[in-house]
Parts: C-alpha cells; sequence; structure tokens
C-alpha cells in the first residue's frame, strides 16, 4: 500500500537547444492525505519542476505519479495550483477569478447562486470581502497572492500545489499570510506541497521537509520530519530548541551538504 | 562660466523635448501674478496648467498660419491663396453642404459621407476577415509558417496597384475601390491578432490547463481578452492606412468622395477647395484616430 500521493522513479529531461538536461532523477516521494509537504532547495534545483510534475502541467520522461491510486496525466482541478506569479486575470474582478475556477469545478451540478456562495466564501476565508469587485491591478501583491489562494482553495481539491507564493512579497505580508495558511489548511485538512527557498517558512509550515540536492539530475536529498505541535505560533516557536534544532538541519544540508556541488 | 550657461540651455533642451512634461520656465511663469489677480492660488494654478498646455500647440498652429500666409504671399498672382482666402471659400462651402445636382456635383458633406462609407464597408470586411484568420495564423504554427511568405510578399505592394486588378475582376469601380481598402487594411490586422495571440502570456494558458477549461472557454476568457489589446492597435493602423487609401483610390475611380472632390476641383482649378480638402482629410483621419485610441484605453488593464 503507497501513499495518497505517490511519486515513484520519476525522471524529468528537458530537450534544450544544447541537447537534453536531466532536471530530476530517481524522486520516490509517498505523502499522506492531509499532510503539509514544503520541498525546498537552491534555486536551479528543480523543485518546481517536480511541483509541475504533480500539476501534470509537465509529463515525467521516466517513472509514475499516483493520486489516490490513479495516473495523474495533463493537469486537472483536483490539483489546484497557486503560482508564483499569482497568474490571475487582469480582466476580471477578485470574484470573477475565482468564480472562473468554481464554475469549473461545480457548475455543471450545482446552481448559479451557490456558485455565487462557494466564490464569496472562498474569499472571505482569505479575508477579501471587501476588494470582491476590484481588478488585480487595482490590489496589493499580497492581496493577489490572496486571491490566488481563494481560487485555488475553491476548487476543493484533492491536492493543493503552491509554487513559491510568497517569495515576491514583503517579510511582514508574507508572515501574515503564512498564518493564514496555516490556519485555512487546517480547518480544510488540504493535502499540500509548497515549493520555498525560506528556511523558517519550511519548518513552520510543514509535517515534513523534502530537501533537494542540487541539479542537473536532482534528487530527494533527505526528508525531515517536523514533529512540532499544531496549531504552531510563531512567537512561541521561536522560544522551541526543537525549532532551531530543525532549522539548523536544514540550513546544513543547504549550506554545507549542498553548497560545495552548486560551486 | 561656460558651464553654467552650456548646463541652462542643455536644460532647456531637455524641458522641451516631448518626453519632459513642461516646468514652468521664466517665459509661462512670471507673468501669471499680472494674468490672473486675485482669483485664489488653486484656480490660478490650473488655469496655469491649462495656459502652459495649450500654448505650444496653439503657437504651432499660429507660426503654421503665418508660413501659409508668407508662402502664398510670395508666390505673388498665381500663388497659392491665402489662409483667409481659403477660410472665406470654406465657409461659403460649408454653408451647405448637402445639396445635390446630379451625380458629379454634389455638396461636400455627401462626398465626406460617401468616402466614409467606403472605409467603413472595406475595413469592416477587412475586420471580418482579418481577426480570424490572425487568432489562427497565431494559434497555429504550421499555418502561420503556411502563411508567412505570402504576407510578406503582399504586403509591402503599394496599395493602388491593387486598383487595375479590382477594376478587371469586379468590371465596376465601388467595388474595386473596397477591394482595394479591404487588401490594404488586412494585413495590420492579421499580423498585430496574431502576434498578440502567441504572446498570450504562458501563465494564463497554465491556469486555463489546470482549471481544465473547454477551448470556448479559453477563447472567450483567455485568448480574447489577453489579445484585444494588440487587436486594438491592428485595427488602428488598418483604420489610418484605410484612410489613407480612400482619397487616392476615388482620384482613379470617380464618382463621389473626398478624393474625387480634390481631382474635380483640380480639373476646375479650384485650389482653395483643394487645400479645404486636405484639412478635411486630415481632421476626420485624426477624429478615427482619437476615437480608436478612446476605445483601446477601455480594454488596457495593466
Amino acid at each position: 500500500m503507497h501513499g495518497y500521493l505517490h511519486i515513484d522513479h520519476a525522471k524529468m529531461v528537458f530537450d534544450t537547444k544544447k541537447g537534453k538536461f536531466t532536471a530530476l532523477s530517481d524522486i520516490n516521494l509517498d505523502v499522506k492525505q492531509g499532510e503539509f509537504i514544503t520541498l525546498i532547495g537552491h534555486s536551479g534545483c528543480g523543485k518546481s519542476t517536480l511541483l509541475n510534475l504533480v500539476a501534470g502541467l509537465n509529463d515525467p520522461s521516466d517513472g509514475v505519479l499516483l493520486l489516490s491510486d490513479k495516473e495523474i496525466k495533463g493537469p486537472g482541478p483536483e490539483r489546484a495550483v497557486v503560482f508564483q506569479n499569482h497568474s490571475l486575470l487582469p480582466w476580471l474582478t477578485c470574484f470573477g477569478n475565482v468564480y472562473l475556477a468554481v464554475e469549473r469545478v461545480f457548475g455543471a451540478k450545482e446552481p448559479k447562486a451557490r456558485l455565487k456562495e462557494r466564490t464569496e466564501a472562498a474569499l472571505d476565508m482569505v479575508g477579501l470581502t471587501h476588494a470582491l469587485h476590484q481588478r488585480p491591478n487595482e490590489i496589493s501583491g499580497g492581496m493577489k497572492q490572496r486571491v490566488g489562494i481563494a481560487r485555488a482553495l475553491a476548487m476543493e481539491p484533492k491536492v493543493l500545489l503552491l509554487d513559491e507564493p510568497f517569495g515576491a512579497l514583503d517579510a511582514l505580508t508574507r508572515a501574515g499570510l503564512q498564518d493564514e495558511l496555516m490556519r485555512i489548511v487546517e480547518e480544510t485538512h488540504a493535502t499540500t506541497l509548497m515549493v520555498t527557498h525560506d528556511v523558517d517558512e519550511a519548518v513552520l509550515l510543514s509535517d515534513r521537509i523534502v530537501m533537494m540536492t542540487n541539479g542537473p539530475a536532482a534528487t530527494i536529498g533527505d526528508i525531515l520530519e517536523v514533529g512540532l505541535p499544531r496549531p504552531r505560533d510563531r512567537l512561541k516557536l521561536a522560544e522551541n530548541p526543537g525549532y532551531h534544532h530543525l532549522r539548523g538541519q536544514v540550513l546544513e544540508f543547504l549550506y554545507q551538504k549542498q553548497l560545495r556541488k552548486a560551486a | 562660466m561656460s558651464a553654467v550657461t552650456f548646463n541652462e540651455s542643455s536644460l532647456k533642451d531637455i524641458m522641451n523635448s516631448p518626453d519632459t512634461t513642461p516646468l514652468p520656465d521664466a517665459a509661462t511663469s512670471a507673468p501669471r501674478p499680472a494674468f490672473f489677480p486675485p482669483s485664489g492660488p488653486a484656480f490660478s494654478a490650473a488655469v496655469g496648467k491649462l495656459l502652459r498646455a495649450a500654448l505650444p500647440p496653439l503657437l504651432g498652429m499660429a507660426l503654421f498660419v503665418l508660413l501659409w500666409q508668407i508662402v502664398s504671399a510670395s508666390g505673388g498672382e498665381h500663388g497659392l491663396p491665402g489662409p483667409a482666402k481659403t477660410w472665406e471659400s470654406a465657409k461659403l462651402l460649408f454653408a451647405d453642404p448637402f445639396y445635390d445636382n446630379g451625380p458629379n456635383d454634389k455638396g461636400i458633406g455627401w462626398n465626406i459621407l460617401a468616402s466614409l462609407n467606403r472605409v467603413g464597408m472595406g475595413f469592416g470586411l477587412a475586420a471580418l476577415v482579418g481577426i480570424p484568420a490572425g487568432f489562427m495564423i497565431g494559434r497555429f504554427q504550421f499555418l502561420s509558417g503556411m502563411v508567412a511568405p505570402i504576407v510578406s510578399l503582399l504586403r509591402p505592394v503599394s496599395p493602388l496597384a491593387w486598383l487595375p486588378i479590382g477594376l478587371y475582376v469586379f468590371k465596376e469601380t465601388e467595388p474595386a475601390s473596397l477591394w482595394v481598402i479591404f487588401i490594404s487594411s488586412i494585413w495590420p490586422i492579421i499580423l498585430n491578432t496574431a502576434a498578440g495571440v502567441s504572446r498570450v502570456p504562458q501563465d494564463y494558458l497554465n491556469v486555463a490547463r489546470v482549471l481544465n477549461l473547454s477551448e470556448w472557454k479559453i477563447f472567450t476568457r483567455i485568448l480574447f481578452p489577453s489579445v484585444l489589446p494588440h487587436l486594438m492597435t491592428g485595427i488602428r493602423l488598418s483604420m489610418g492606412v484605410a484612410w489613407l487609401v480612400i482619397v487616392a483610390a476615388e482620384m482613379l475611380t470617380g464618382g463621389t468622395g473626398i478624393g474625387f472632390w480634390v481631382w474635380d476641383e483640380w480639373n476646375n482649378l479650384n485650389v482653395e477647395h483643394i487645400l479645404i480638402a486636405i484639412f478635411i482629410v486630415g481632421i476626420i483621419g485624426l477624429l478615427l484616430e482619437q476615437v480608436l485610441v478612446l476605445i483601446a484605453n477601455r480594454f488596457n488593464y495593466e
């Protein structure tokens, strides 16, 4: 019996102008339902590529990916993605952006009024009820990313995929959104896979941290069980020796075991 | 001292360049207190701003009219008609724009409407064919490869070179001039639409893929809105070309229209009317452009 999300010997080779480039090789990972996994590694190590494989935006060159025992073939709304640069459609309002997703997933079986409720509930969950009818260019970067999260959550996906969702935000906004994401994931029990390069973010949010080696042919170097009690509070964690120990382990992996290869 | 002089003059150059918002310089800001006495600082600032914005174009126009006057005066008896004479003639012309004395003697209003009508129809046909063609060419690489050499070959052809073909095929002048407008204004629409389609950001297409949107939804919610700004640019360029071409085409085909009217007035040696026609063509072209710019801004989301 394998995990809810099962990745078995996945390999990713890209055809480039300079010939074949092996981005990922021999990736094996099992994720339990409701687990929060972060993928961490130096830039260019293929963590986003791995996320795209799970999203179905890329097909693996070799190996297999299963979600609840079904092979992942192409993208689909049961694996919602929050993109790094939010990817909101600028001609739709916040409401319109989320509604587009809701309509696609639930439009066939539910009346319009219910779809509208779902959309509003999703935007309410990320605290954007006041911005329903604003366009993306009228709101801040943090708010855009919240709409992106609302759009993904509104689809009630089996797996929530986040590709460095807070990478472009300032530290304060980022902390606020991390807390919000923690609360939402605890409420919805979503199985979550998140790409990050922020050590604190990884330790704060994850059940397990998947640490990746440097490319080319990147693979999983080590997996760290976080095991800190939930709900977590960033202020209390700062005094927790376990937190610092975990943080130290991730840093050691990134800056001692992996840096030499990169240089 | 010389360094200071140099700095001042280069600063003036920068201020006068069109990329720079004009700053209140000595010439306009100094007399302001005299012009606007105690009406409140906000009011006087607003009027001052308006004045600074309006002054350069007004001055330019005044110089233009002056130059025109000098050129016409220096020509003596057979020189170009001056501004005053042309103005008098224009007043007479526009006193009764919609008279109709048979096929070759119609009021200026009818001629303008005839030209606009032709441009509208030729350009409308071009849009009707060009927009879908542009979408297809932008979406399918293979089609783009097929069409590229044809477009590159035909696009630089002078619009009027198409007129004999139109006359031969349609045997009549009216469809022939529509054909000329159609064929010369279709290229900017096709090329800009295709460029817009191939430049739809991958992020938006990824959203569509993750949501598994239907082809129709992809078109209406993502492709079309994303291409619209490019499409509007194409339409604006096309409209410009169509309006350029119509005057030339009507000179050759005759009948009605502002182009025919210019040629007719040349045969009558009525040079004032030719000058008036040039202004009409310019003003209408400007208005068409401005309307399309307004519409285009409506669809700009950035």
